[in-house]
C-alpha cells in the first residue's frame, strides 16, 4: 500500500482535453447517483446511510478455481446518525465531493493530496474533518468499493514505488521507455499502470524476476542478471503496492511471462508471495486485476541454510510473533491444502530461524545472482 | 432528701455536722420555675451570647407566626436587631443588642400581657393536643428574663389588639421569685407599628417609603416585642440569618423582613452558607420577585404562597398514647367535673377514636357495666383498663389536627431559599407514635450552586420551626444517614450523610413533637418517627435518582446530537457540491432528523420546560418535582459549536473566506449570513426556517451552557412573565418569539440569524 506521498496537492496529469473521457463520465454518474440517493433520503426523512462492502477477512472468499481471493457480498451500513459512523459518513461525503472535483478538473491527485484537499476544520469547531492521512486512505478505499470504481478511475494515485529494468520497451503516457537503458536506478513503477497509460511495446524477456527489496534488486541489476538471463527485474519495496502488482499481473497475463519471486525466508516474505499470488484481503475486490495465481516462489527456502552451507551468522531467531504469523499463513485456505507450502512453513518453524535474501552474501557478493538463482531456475526448484 | 435524713439519725449526738429534720425543713421551700431557669438558662438555649440572641429571635418569631395563623392573618414579620454598643473594642466577645420583633398578628388583650410575657410556663399551648410552634409557654418569657438578667432592662411591648383602638405600650420586668411580671410602664399609644423602626437605616427608610416595611396598612393589629440582651451577632451556621432563612423556607406563607445590626461582631463574618439565598442576596444577584432580596442591608424574605396553612384542630388524647398515671389523673379530673359521670361516657368524651361500642367493650373488659360510675372504679381496674387499651385494635388518631407544609409549599419554600436545579418533595400519611399523630415531610434540592464535594446539608423543622443545633442527636439526621442514597446515584460514605450538591429538608408536624430537651433542638429518636422519615426521604430519593438517570441520558443524547450537528453542515455542503441541491434545505432536513434521533434530549427538556412553567405559575407537578433546567451545571468544557458558514466554499481547499468578509460574520446582504464568532453560543442556522433550528440548537445544549445563575432567574422570570405561551415549544410558528428564546437574549430579528 502506498504511504504518504511527498507529492502534496493536486498534481497534474493530463490537462482536461475538452471532452471528458467516457470512463470519467461513468464515474461521475456513479458519484452523483450516490449523492442523489443520500439527498433523497435526507429530504424524505429517512436516515442517510451508505452500504459499504466490507473489506475484512470474513468477507473474503477464496476462489479455488480461479486461485484468487475475492470479496464476498457482505456489506456494512454506515449510517449518519450513529456515533460510531457519523464522522466516517461525513468523510465519505467529503471525499466523494473531492473526487468529483478532481474528475471535473481532469486532474489526478496523490492520496496525500486528497487528504489535504478534504482536510479542514469543521465549521465552528476545533475539530478537523480528517486528522491524519490514515483516516483518509481507508475512506478512499471505501469509495472504490462503494462506487465499484478503481482508484485510477477516481483520479487518485499512490506514491511511485518499486523499480523495473529488463528486456522490454514500454510506452508511458506516450513516452517510449526502454527498460534496458535505465542505468542503476531503473524505471520507477507508477501507481497507475492501466493500459491507457502504459502499453507494452517490445518484449524479449522470457520471465520476470521479482525480488523483495531495492538492495537485492540493485545486486541483480549491477550484475546485469536480466541481460544474461533475458528477463525483467522488478522489486516492490517490501509489500508491493498496487501499481507494481498490477504491472506484474499485466506482464503475466498479456505477455504470458512467468513471475518468479525471490523473497526472504520469513512469514513476511511468505505473506508478500501470498498477496502477489492470491491478492490481499483489503483489496480483494481488485484481485481479478492484481492477483497472479501462477506466480512462483523461488526462495529463500528453509532448506537453503543446509543446502547452500550458510554460516550460522545468517540465522535470525523467529520471534513469538513470527511463529504466530507463520501458523496463520499456514492456515490460509490456499496454503492449507498445499503440501509444498505446508512443508516449507513447517521447515522454517523447525529451523527456528529466518533468513533474508542478503544472507547469501556470506557465500559471495554475487552468489545470489550468479549461483543461487540461476541454479534454482535451471532446476525449476520453486514453490507454486 | 428523705433518705439522707434517715441515715443521719443514729449519729445525731456525736456530731453537729448534720442538720436536724426540723432545721432542714426550715430551709426547704418551693423553688419558683423562674428561679430554676435563671440557674439553668442553657436548658432553654441561652448558653452563650450568640445563641442567646438567636433564641430570643426564635421564640419571638415562633410566637408571632403562631399568633398570626391562629388569627387567620398572613404573617408579616419584621425582625430588627440594633447594636447598642457599636463603639465597643474589636476584641469584645459580646455586645448589647436590642432585638425587636414586630408582627401583624391579632395582638394581645391588655390583661394577658403580663401573663404571656412575664410568666414562665404560662401559655395556651401546653395543655392541648394541637399542632403549634410553641409548646410549653416558656419561650418568650424566658427570653425576656434572659434580657433582664444580662442587661437589667425590661421588655418593651407594643400591642394593638384592635384596628380601631390605640395600642398598649408596656414595659415588663420579671420577678424571678414570684414568677410574675412587674409592669414598670403602662400607657396607651397611637404609635403602632412603632415609627422608630422605619427610620433606623437607609434600607428601612427606603423600604418604608415604598410601603413595604412596617406599613400601618398591613399592621392594623399586631404586637411588637423588644428585648435588650447581652449577645453576639455573627453569621453562618446557627445564626439569626440561617434561622430566618429556614423559617422562610418552612413558612412560605410568611413574609419576613430582617434588619441586621449595623455592626457584626468582629471575629469573623462566618462562612456564608453556600447555595442559600442569603448568600445570593449578599452578592446582590437575585432578581426574581419570589426570591430573597436585599435593600440597603435589609433582607426581605418574600411571601411564596398566598394561603395560610389549614387551621388545625385540637384533639383528645388517643388511648394508646396515654400513660397509667395520666389515666388516673384524667379519671380524677372527670370525677370532679361530672359527679355521676360513667366510665362509659368518660371513655367516649375524653379520648379520641373511642366509639360507643368500643367504650362498651372496654367496660366489659374490666368487668363493669356501662352504667358504672367513674368514682366506683378501683385502681386495679384502672390498670386493667390501661392494659385493655393496649390490647384493643383502635383506629389511629385523627390527622386533621396536623397541618403539614404540603408538597407544593415545600417546593415553593425550597425554591425560594435554595438555589438548585432539582427539587423534590414528599409528604407522608400521618402516623402515630405513643398515641400522638405526627406527619413527616421531606424535600430535597440538588445541583445548581450547591457545593458538590461536601456532605449534603440537612435542614430540620418541627412544626415549621427550624432546628439549628444538635443535628447529630436528632432523629432526622439518623434517618438521613440511614437512607440508601447510593441507590439514587449519590455518594454516601458508610453511616454518613450523602456527599454531593444536596440539601435535605425534613419536617415533622405533630401535636406534640418529642424534643430531646427544652431548648427544642433535636427530635427524639422514636422508631416510628425515624421510619417515616426514612420513607419520606426514600420517596424523594427515588425521584432524584430518576432525575439523575434521566439527566444522564439527556446529556448523552445531547452530546450525540452535538456530534451529528457538527457534521451535518459538512455533509450538506459536500452534497450540494455534487448534486447542486440547496445546502440549507439539506441542512434543515438533516437537522430535523438529528433532532428526531436524539429526541430524548428534547423530550425531557420539553417536559422540564413544562414543569418549570408550572413552577412559575405556582401550579406544581403532582409528583412533587421541580427542575430548574437552566440551573443545570455545565458538565464539560463547552465545545463551541459555531454556526455554519454557508457562504464559505464547500471545501477548505479553495481558500479561506476569499470574499474577505468579516469573519465575525454580520453580513446582512446575503440571505445566508454567516455568523461565526458568537463565542459559546448555540449554533444558529439562519434563513427562513431558522426558527426550528434555533429552538433545537438551544435545546440541544442544556448541559453545555455555562451562563451564570443569574440567567436562570431571568429565564424563570421571563417564563413567568410569558405565562403559558408556548405549550408546544418546538413547533412555535415562525416569527413568533417564544418565551424561551426571549429569555436567552435571542429574538427572531437577531442579526445573527438573518
Amino acid at each position: 500500500m502506498a504511504k504518504k506521498s511527498d507529492d502534496k496537492g493536486a498534481s497534474g496529469g493530463k490537462p482536461p482535453t475538452g471532452k471528458m473521457k467516457e470512463r470519467d463520465v461513468r464515474t461521475q454518474a456513479k458519484i452523483e447517483a450516490l449523492a442523489h440517493e443520500i439527498v433523497k433520503r435526507s429530504l424524505t426523512g429517512r436516515e442517510p446511510a451508505v452500504e459499504i462492502p466490507t473489506r475484512t477477512k470474513s468477507n473474503t472468499i477464496w476462489n479455488k478455481k480461479k486461485g484468487i481471493l475475492e470479496m464476498g457480498d457482505g456489506t456494512a451500513e454506515r449510517p449518519l446518525f450513529d456515533l460510531k459512523t457519523a464522522k466516517q459518513f461525513m468523510q465519505t461525503m467529503l471525499h466523494a465531493s473531492t473526487i468529483q472535483d478532481l474528475i471535473a478538473a481532469g486532474k489526478t491527485s496523490s492520496l496525500r493530496g486528497v487528504f489535504y484537499k478534504a482536510k479542514h476544520t469543521v465549521a465552528g469547531t476545533k475539530e478537523n474533518t480528517f486528522d491524519t492521512q490514515d483516516e483518509s486512505d481507508p475512506i478512499l478505499e471505501d469509495l472504490e468499493v462503494l462506487l465499484a470504481a478503481l482508484r485510477e478511475e477516481l483520479h487518485v494515485f499512490a506514491e511511485n514505488r518499486g523499480s523495473m529494468v529488463g528486456n522490454i520497451t514500454i510506452v508511458d503516457k506516450g513516452d517510449e521507455i526502454d527498460c534496458r537503458r535505465m542505468g542503476s536506478g531503473g524505471y520507477a513503477m507508477p501507481s497507475i499502470v492501466e493500459p491507457d497509460i502504459i502499453q507494452f511495446k517490445k518484449c524479449e524477456a522470457k520471465f520476470v524476476l521479482h525480488v523483495e527489496k531495492g538492495t537485492v534488486w540493485n545486486r541483480f541489476n549491477e550484475d546485469r542478471f536480466w541481460e544474461k538471463h533475458n528477463c525483467i527485474l522488478t522489486h516492490g519495496a517490501g509489500q508491493p503496492p498496487r501499481g507494481c502488482r498490477r504491472l506484474l499481473q499485466r506482464l503475466n497475463q498479456e505477455l504470458k511471462l512467468p513471475i518468479i519471486c525471490v523473497l526472504d525466508n520469513d512469514p513476511w516474505g511468505h505473506y508478500i508471495y501470498s498477496v502477489i499470488k492470491q491478492g490481499s484481503i483489503s483489496l480483494a475486490f481488485e484481485s481479478t486485476r492484481l492477483a497472479i495465481p501462477d506466480a512462483k516462489f523461488l526462495g529463500i527456502r528453509a532448506k537453503d541454510y543446509r543446502q547452500c552451507g550458510l554460516d550460522d551468522a545468517v540465522k535470525i531467531d523467529l520471534t513469538d510473533n513470527d511463529i504466530k504469523r507463520a501458523n496463520e499463513i499456514a492456515a490460509y485456505p490456499w496454503f492449507e491444502g498445499h503440501k509444498g507450502w505446508q512443508k516449507e512453513i513447517a521447515a522454517m518453524l523447525s529451523n527456528g530461524f529466518k533468513m533474508e535474501v542478503e544472507s547469501l552474501i556470506t557465500k559471495d557478493i554475487s552468489y545470489v545472482s550468479e549461483v543461487y538463482v540461476p541454479e534454482r531456475l535451471k532446476a525449476k526448484d520453486w514453490l507454486e | 432528701m428523705e433518705s439522707a435524713v434517715k441515715e443521719r439519725k443514729p449519729r445525731q449526738d456525736t456530731s453537729r455536722r448534720g442538720a436536724t429534720a426540723e432545721e432542714m425543713s426550715a430551709r426547704q421551700k418551693e423553688v419558683s420555675v423562674s428561679e430554676f431557669f435563671v440557674k439553668n438558662r442553657h436548658l432553654l438555649g441561652f448558653d452563650n451570647p450568640r445563641k442567646s440572641l438567636l433564641t430570643t429571635v426564635k421564640e419571638a418569631v415562633d410566637n408571632s407566626l403562631d399568633a398570626c395563623e391562629e388569627g387567620g392573618i398572613l404573617p408579616d414579620i419584621a425582625v430588627v436587631i440594633e447594636d447598642l454598643d457599636p463603639r465597643r473594642p474589636a476584641t469584645a466577645k459580646s455586645s448589647r443588642y436590642r432585638v425587636s420583633i414586630i408582627d401583624n398578628g391579632p395582638g394581645i388583650v391588655r390583661k394577658q400581657v403580663e401573663n404571656i410575657f412575664g410568666r414562665l410556663l404560662y401559655g395556651s399551648k401546653f395543655h392541648r393536643l394541637k399542632m403549634s410552634r410553641g409548646q410549653q409557654g416558656i419561650g418568650i418569657s424566658a427570653a425576656g428574663m434572659n434580657g433582664l438578667i444580662t442587661t437589667g432592662r425590661p421588655m418593651v411591648i407594643h400591642t394593638k389588639p384592635s384596628a380601631k383602638q390605640p395600642a398598649h405600650h408596656l414595659e415588663l420586668a420579671m420577678n424571678t421569685k414570684t414568677n410574675r411580671a412587674e409592669v414598670t410602664l403602662d400607657k396607651e399609644t397611637k404609635d403602632f407599628p412603632p415609627e422608630r423602626f422605619r427610620g433606623l437605616s437607609g434600607g428601612t427608610k427606603q423600604l418604608s417609603s415604598e410601603g413595604t416595611f412596617l406599613s400601618p396598612d398591613v399592621f392594623t393589629t399586631g404586637t411588637s416585642v423588644s428585648i435588650e440582651l447581652e449577645g453576639k451577632y455573627q453569621k453562618g451556621r446557627g445564626s439569626v440569618d440561617e434561622f430566618l432563612e429556614l423559617t422562610a423556607i418552612a413558612n412560605p406563607h410568611a413574609r419576613i423582613i430582617f434588619v441586621p445590626p449595623s455592626r457584626v461582631t468582629q471575629d469573623e463574618v462566618d462562612d456564608m452558607l453556600p447555595g442559600t439565598s442569603a448568600a445570593a442576596a449578599e452578592e446582590g444577584k437575585s432578581e426574581l420577585p419570589a426570591q430573597t432580596s436585599e435593600t440597603g442591608g435589609v433582607i426581605v424574605y418574600p411571601r411564596g404562597v398566598q394561603d395560610l396553612p389549614p387551621e388545625t384542630k385540637e384533639i383528645q388524647p388517643h388511648p394508646k398514647g396515654i400513660e397509667l398515671g395520666i389515666l388516673l389523673q384524667m379519671l380524677k379530673d372527670y370525677e370532679l367535673k361530672e359527679k355521676s359521670g360513667t366510665l362509659y361516657d368518660f371513655l367516649q368524651e375524653c379520648f379520641c377514636r373511642v366509639s360507643a361500642p368500643t367504650a362498651a367493650k372496654f367496660c366489659k373488659a374490666i368487668g363493669v357495666t356501662s352504667r358504672t360510675k367513674v368514682s366506683e372504679i378501683e385502681p386495679p381496674q384502672v390498670e386493667q383498663l390501661f392494659k385493655a387499651f393496649d390490647d384493643e385494635r383502635l383506629a389511629p388518631p385523627p390527622t386533621d389536627c396536623l397541618a403539614p407544609i404540603g408538597v407544593r409549599q415545600l417546593l415553593a419554600g425550597l425554591l425560594k431559599g435554595v438555589k438548585a436545579e432539582f427539587y423534590a418533595a414528599s409528604t407522608r400519611e400521618a402516623e402515630v407514635y405513643r398515641g400522638r399523630p405526627f406527619q413527616i415531610e421531606a424535600a430535597i434540592a440538588f445541583g445548581g450552586d450547591l457545593p458538590a464535594d461536601q456532605p449534603g446539608r440537612v435542614i430540620r423543622f418541627a412544626n415549621r420551626v427550624p432546628l439549628l443545633f444538635q443535628q447529630s442527636a436528632c432523629s432526622s439526621f439518623k434517618a438521613v444517614t440511614e437512607t440508601p442514597w447510593k441507590n439514587y446515584a449519590m455518594q454516601q460514605p458508610r453511616g454518613s450523610l450523602p456527599v454531593g450538591p444536596l440539601v435535605v429538608m425534613i419536617h415533622m408536624a405533630s401535636v406534640w413533637v418529642p424534643f430531646t430537651s427544652e431548648s427544642k433542638e433535636a427530635i427524639a429518636d422514636y422508631d416510628e418517627i425515624r421510619k417515616e422519615m426514612k420513607l419520606a426521604l426514600m420517596e424523594c430519593g427515588r425521584k432524584l435518582g430518576t432525575y439523575l438517570r434521566k439527566r444522564q441520558k439527556m446529556r448523552r443524547e445531547s452530546e450525540r446530537r452535538d456530534v451529528f450537528e457538527r457534521y451535518i453542515g459538512e455533509i450538506s455542503k459536500a452534497l450540494n457540491a455534487i448534486t447542486g441541491e440547496d445546502t440549507r434545505r439539506l441542512y434543515d432536513a438533516l437537522l430535523e432528523q438529528a433532532r428526531r434521533k436524539t429526541a430524548v434530549a428534547d423530550q425531557e427538556l420539553d417536559e422540564d420546560g413544562k414543569v418549570k412553567k408550572q413552577a412559575a405559575e405556582e401550579d406544581f407537578d403532582d409528583d412533587g418535582v421541580i427542575i430548574v433546567q437552566s440551573a443545570i451545571a455545565p458538565i464539560e468544557e463547552a465545545v463551541p459549536v459555531g454556526p455554519l458558514d454557508f457562504d464559505a466554499p464547500a471545501r477548505g481547499a479553495k481558500g479561506k473566506n476569499p470574499s474577505g468578509k468579516d469573519p465575525s460574520g454580520k453580513d446582512l446582504s446575503g440571505k445566508d449570513s454567516s455568523s461565526k464568532g458568537s463565542k459559546g453560543k448555540s449554533p444558529t442556522a439562519g434563513g427562513g426556517s431558522a426558527r426550528a433550528s434555533q429552538d433545537l440548537a438551544q435545546d440541544a445544549k442544556p448541559a453545555k451552557r455555562s451562563e451564570p445563575a443569574i440567567k436562570t432567574k431571568k429565564d424563570l422570570a421571563a417564563e413567568r412573565a410569558a405565562g403559558g405561551t408556548s405549550e408546544s415549544s418546538g413547533g412555535a410558528p415562525s416569527g413568533k418569539p417564544s418565551s424561551k428564546s426571549a429569555g436567552r437574549g435571542f429574538s427572531d430579528d437577531d442579526p445573527r440569524l438573518f
